[in-house]
């Protein structure tokens, strides 16, 4: 486990830092990156915890909205990233609670999270005008904030954090996030989500506080999705209402199912490949976009319910496993069951 | 006394409108447990069919009433036969599913149909009460909305499709056995529902005007409707429709449109929270 997570680790590492030179579009490279980590935290969310939320957009926007509105408030942008951490993990947490605490499941909860999203979009475009301000941050209505503060080098805070350097950092905090959720889902706490996933009465009859645990796989979740909304409005430099859009939801979802919701790599392959589509789609006007992105999410619920990289991992899995003699056995068993579990 | 008359007017308006965009997915939610996110599409798709016929120089009314349900009827025939039987009990699955198509079907229309919107007129010009002007329009409205949920009400209560379509619904097995072929009702539901969306979309086409993202607008609202009522497809669509349009009018009142679509929305995540599976999962739990 240990030997793998290292593996995937320094894979991943020289990914990251070889991807410049393969793709010379930086720029672009960037926001594949922050969509990487936003596809992550609803990978986590709905892949490990069984919760399937339409409104993980309203914590990017969050992140967002709370590091442009802290940075035109606060002197220093760090503090402003933090700020923009912290309001949506516990934005996440009041909402969890509320949900998991209410008992609310499936459709019941897709329908919430898509309504606050849709609450934190409309009241976002209506305040255009001045009373709405917070502290000396306008925020703008319909067009949104633009103008504050990005971050600024650690060690020089008089040169901004962009291109080359924007890139390289958040290609650090998503190999962190990465393998920070790994460690997470050996951890006891991710074992026990795992379980509650599986079977939510067996795990609370075991004794589990069911709702504590979901509440708090939410707020990670919630917290991860806000950070990469602060990326976000680091590369952007403007956050407008947009961000809570309903299509922002959307694409979310897609990413991960395309990629693969039964594992953390499969929802950042997906944002990357359908994020470079979508760049792709974007630079031609013979076939929309929406029409190309709403195709290949029907195909992939009905042909590919599995998503892109559970569904190829079994190959590499049974080559290597051929190379090895024993123990393959019971790792074909678990495989197996797994896959089982995925086909209900 | 003419003021409370318009309010009254305008709440019952407000509560017919969520009514008739609700009453397709209400119908495909409570028959068949299917969420087709793709229902505002099928509005859209109402409302284009109802404008290209009447620009073709067919009559206002029979494009409103009979090209646009039907034009959604053939879609919604095909989306079933190709998509949604496939996913019949997997509840997240045809969401997502129908959520596809409803992206494929906005970049379809705007590949088709351009990104204007396209509007007609209303065939009914307004009167007075009192000193106030009230749109004719909005009372035919309401008028079809009573009528939609009256049909809908008639047919599974007193025809004999409705009843197979009931047993169906609550025990599938048993209908199977009885030499019903469940699969053929759940069929001709999601048929019945689509035509329903297609008809709101051409009731709504002279009041919003239609482009290619129009559905977004709607599907939110039913959505939201559906899940809150619960269901039961009659009671439960009037029971929250009927909340949520008299909280939407009133603070549109006291305040903003915008503070009115607010305080639905909220109404619908503390009625949630109440009553985690919608108003008739604790209420009128034996009516249709």
């Amino acid at each position: 486990m240990l030997r793998e997570a290292l593996v995937s680790a320094l894979i991943g590492l020289v990914l990251l830092l070889a991807a410049p030179f393969l793709f010379d579009d930086i720029y672009t490279l960037t926001v594949l990156t922050i969509y990487g980590l936003l596809a992550l935290s609803l990978g986590f969310v709905w892949g490990f915890g069984g919760i399937l939320c339409f409104g993980q957009a309203a914590f990017f926007g969050l992140g967002a909205y709370g590091f442009a509105i802290a940075s035109i408030n606060f002197a220093d942008p760090w503090i402003a990233a933090l700020v923009s951490l912290i309001i949506p993990a516990l934005f996440a947490a009041a909402l969890g609670a509320m949900l998991f605490y209410g008992r609310l499941s499936d459709v019941y909860l897709a329908v919430v999270t898509l309504v606050v999203t849709l609450i934190l979009f409309k009241f976002m475009n209506s305040t255009a005008g001045s009373a709405y301000k917070i502290g000396n941050a306008r925020l703008g209505g319909y067009n949104g904030i633009p103008g504050f503060d990005t971050l600024t080098l650690p060690w020089d805070s008089s040169e901004y954090l962009i291109n080359e350097y924007l890139y390289y950092f958040c290609a650090l905090i998503l190999l962190l996030a990465y393998l920070g959720l790994r460690w997470l889902l050996t951890a006891p706490f991710g074992r026990i989500l795992v379980g509650i996933r599986e079977n939510e009465l067996r795990a609370e009859l075991v004794g589990y506080d069911v709702r504590l645990i979901k509440t708090l796989a939410f707020a990670i979740g919630g917290m991860l999705a806000g950070l990469s909304g602060m990326l976000f409005a680091n590369w952007a430099e403007i956050v407008t209402p947009a961000l809570f859009s309903l299509s922002q939801s959307a694409e979310i979802i897609i990413w991960v199912i395309v990629g693969g919701a039964g594992s953390l790599l499969g929802p950042i392959v997906g944002a990357f490949v359908l994020g470079a589509l979508k760049f792709f789609l974007g630079q031609q006007t013979l076939v929309n976009n929406l029409f190309v992105l709403g195709s290949i999410l029907v195909v992939t619920v009905l042909f590919l319910p599995r998503g892109i990289v559970p569904t190829l991992t079994p190959f590499f899995k049974r080559r290597r496993r051929r190379s090895r003699t024993a123990g393959g056995g019971e790792r074909g068993g678990r495989n197996a069951r797994r896959r089982l579990r995925h086909a209900r | 006394m003419d003021f409370s008359a318009v309010v009254v007017m305008e709440i019952l308006y407000a509560i017919a409108v969520l009514v008739l965009i609700s009453a397709g997915l209400a119908v495909i939610f409570g028959m068949m447990r299917v969420i087709n996110l793709a229902h505002g599409e099928f509005l859209t798709l109402g409302g284009y069919a109802a404008i290209m016929s009447n620009q073709a120089g067919l009559n206002i009314y029979l494009s409103i009433l009979v090209a646009a349900p039907l034009a959604a009827a053939v879609f919604g025939f095909l989306v079933e036969r190709l998509i949604v039987r496939f996913l019949y009990g997997r509840l997240i699955n045809t969401m997502l599913a129908t959520w596809g198509l409803s992206l494929a079907m906005i970049g379809g229309f705007s590949m088709i149909f351009g990104n204007t919107t396209t509007g007609i007129t209303t065939p009914i010009s307004g009167f007075a009460v009192g000193q106030y002007q009230v749109s004719g329009y909005n009372l035919f409205v309401i008028v079809i909305a009573a009528l939609v949920i009256g049909g809908v009400y008639l047919v599974l209560k007193t025809t004999r499709a409705g009843l197979v379509a009931r047993g169906a619904m609550q025990n599938p097995e048993m209908a199977q056995a009885f030499g019903y072929n469940t699969r053929r009702v759940y069929m001709f539901t999601f048929v019945a529902g689509s035509a329903l969306a297609g008809l709101a979309g051409g009731v709504m086409a002279p009041l919003v005007g239609i482009n290619p993202a129009a559905g977004a607008a709607y599907i939110a609202k039913a959505f939201i409707t559906v899940i809150s009522g619960g269901t039961a497809v009659i009671s439960g669509t009037l029971a929250s429709a009927g909340l949520f349009g008299f909280v939407s009018q009133t603070f549109t009142f006291l305040a903003t449109p915008v503070v009115g679509e607010i305080a639905l929305l909220v109404a619908a995540v503390v009625l949630l929270r109440l009553l985690p599976t919608g108003i008739t999962g604790r209420f009128l739990k034996d009516k249709v």
